[in-house]
């Protein structure tokens, strides 16, 4: 516990821990996301497991939330038919920016059992809406949906808050170079 | 009371409208009728206190390529007596009597059969689409069903 004893002893031991405002605000967004969940189908019923104390998913800091004007990101877990897609498209935009989108399931993030004939059924839901992370899985265990919240919590920090455009050009000139 | 009693007692009633028992074990046996009598008939079947079938198990469509089906399982929870009944109507056509007002289970029952087949069953109060929007085209459970490329501007094949 590193850093809680030079908390506890701040003029012992340093007391100051240095980093950029950046991450900071960063730290804070990743562990304290609050989210919508869409449940649709069989990956909701394993997600309830997930919510349940066996495995606890409000350890990551998430509180679910009733309404997307509240939310950080939304879960999509299960099949998403035509009907349910310009739903999902019109609540994913009364949420609020930043926000996130993690897909769980083959059919959320392909159309999984229903890719040939399912003739109502969105072939992924990243046809309507961005999506950050896709969780694999038929239904995924509830260790790959905590696997693709860290994901998320990762993608979150490594965020640029300040000078996005010179971040974006850095980001691009290591691209090139890793090309090269 | 088995299957060929309640054959016999439903020829000697309706004639005609009843086409023939088909009984192939292990498959349960099932009555084909004609559609212009069925609502008659089911009636019968719940009102006559012989029969007494009060309760609508499954109404399923079925399709035969040239021709629709129509398939009614009918349970007695007084007598414990089963029956299946089966209509055929043609496809350009597919008219068949509605039995929501003798058991009520129909009521969704139907609406689903008309909302993947096409089946329409005349005099039901609210013969809408009950699954798919209900701006959908065609019938989905049709063989001859293709899928739509866009639905409202969203792509569907894979």
């Amino acid at each position: 516990m590193g850093l809680l004893d030079r908390l506890d002893n701040p003029y012992d031991t340093g007391g100051i821990v240095l980093g950029t405002l950046e991450d900071i605000l960063n730290w804070g967004r990743s562990k304290s996301d609050w989210y919508l969940h869409f449940g649709l189908a069989c990956c909701a019923i394993e997600f309830m497991s997930m919510n349940a104390s066996h495995f606890d998913f409000m350890r990551f800091g998430i509180i679910p939330r009733a309404t997307p004007r509240q939310a950080d990101f939304i879960m999509i877990t299960g099949t998403v038919t035509l009907k349910m897609a310009e739903r999902i498209k019109l609540l994913w935009e009364q949420m609020a920016e930043p926000k996130y989108c993690i897909s769980v399931g083959s059919c959320a993030n392909s159309g999984g059992p229903y890719w040939q004939y399912g003739y109502h059924v969105l072939k992924g839901v990243d046809r309507i809406i961005p999506v950050h992370v896709y969780v694999p899985g038929c239904p995924p265990r509830p260790e790959a949906m905590e696997e693709g919240m860290m994901k998320l919590q990762s993608l979150i920090d490594q965020q640029a808050i300040f000078r996005k455009r010179k971040k974006l050009a850095e980001e691009e000139e290591l691209l090139q170079i890793k090309q090269r | 009371m088995e299957v060929e009693d309640i054959y016999i007692k439903l020829k000697e009633k309706f004639g005609e409208a009843i086409i023939d028992l088909v009984n192939n074990p292990p498959s349960d046996p099932f009555i084909n009728v004609s559609p212009e009598k069925l609502f008659d008939i089911c009636l019968e079947l719940r009102d006559n206190p012989e029969f007494d079938f009060d309760y609508l198990m499954c109404l399923s469509g079925l399709d035969y390529v040239d021709n629709l089906q129509v398939v009614y399982h009918i349970y007695s929870m007084k007598k414990k007596h089963k029956i299946v009944l089966k209509v055929t109507v043609p496809k350009e056509n597919p008219k068949v009597p509605s039995i929501e007002r003798i058991w009520r289970s129909a009521d969704w029952h139907e609406r689903e059969a008309y909302d993947l087949f096409g089946i329409i069953f005349e005099g039901h109060h609210n013969l809408i689409r009950i699954l798919l929007p209900y701006d959908w085209e065609g019938y989905p459970l049709r063989k001859d069903y293709k899928e739509p490329e866009f639905y409202h501007g969203i792509r569907v094949p894979y």
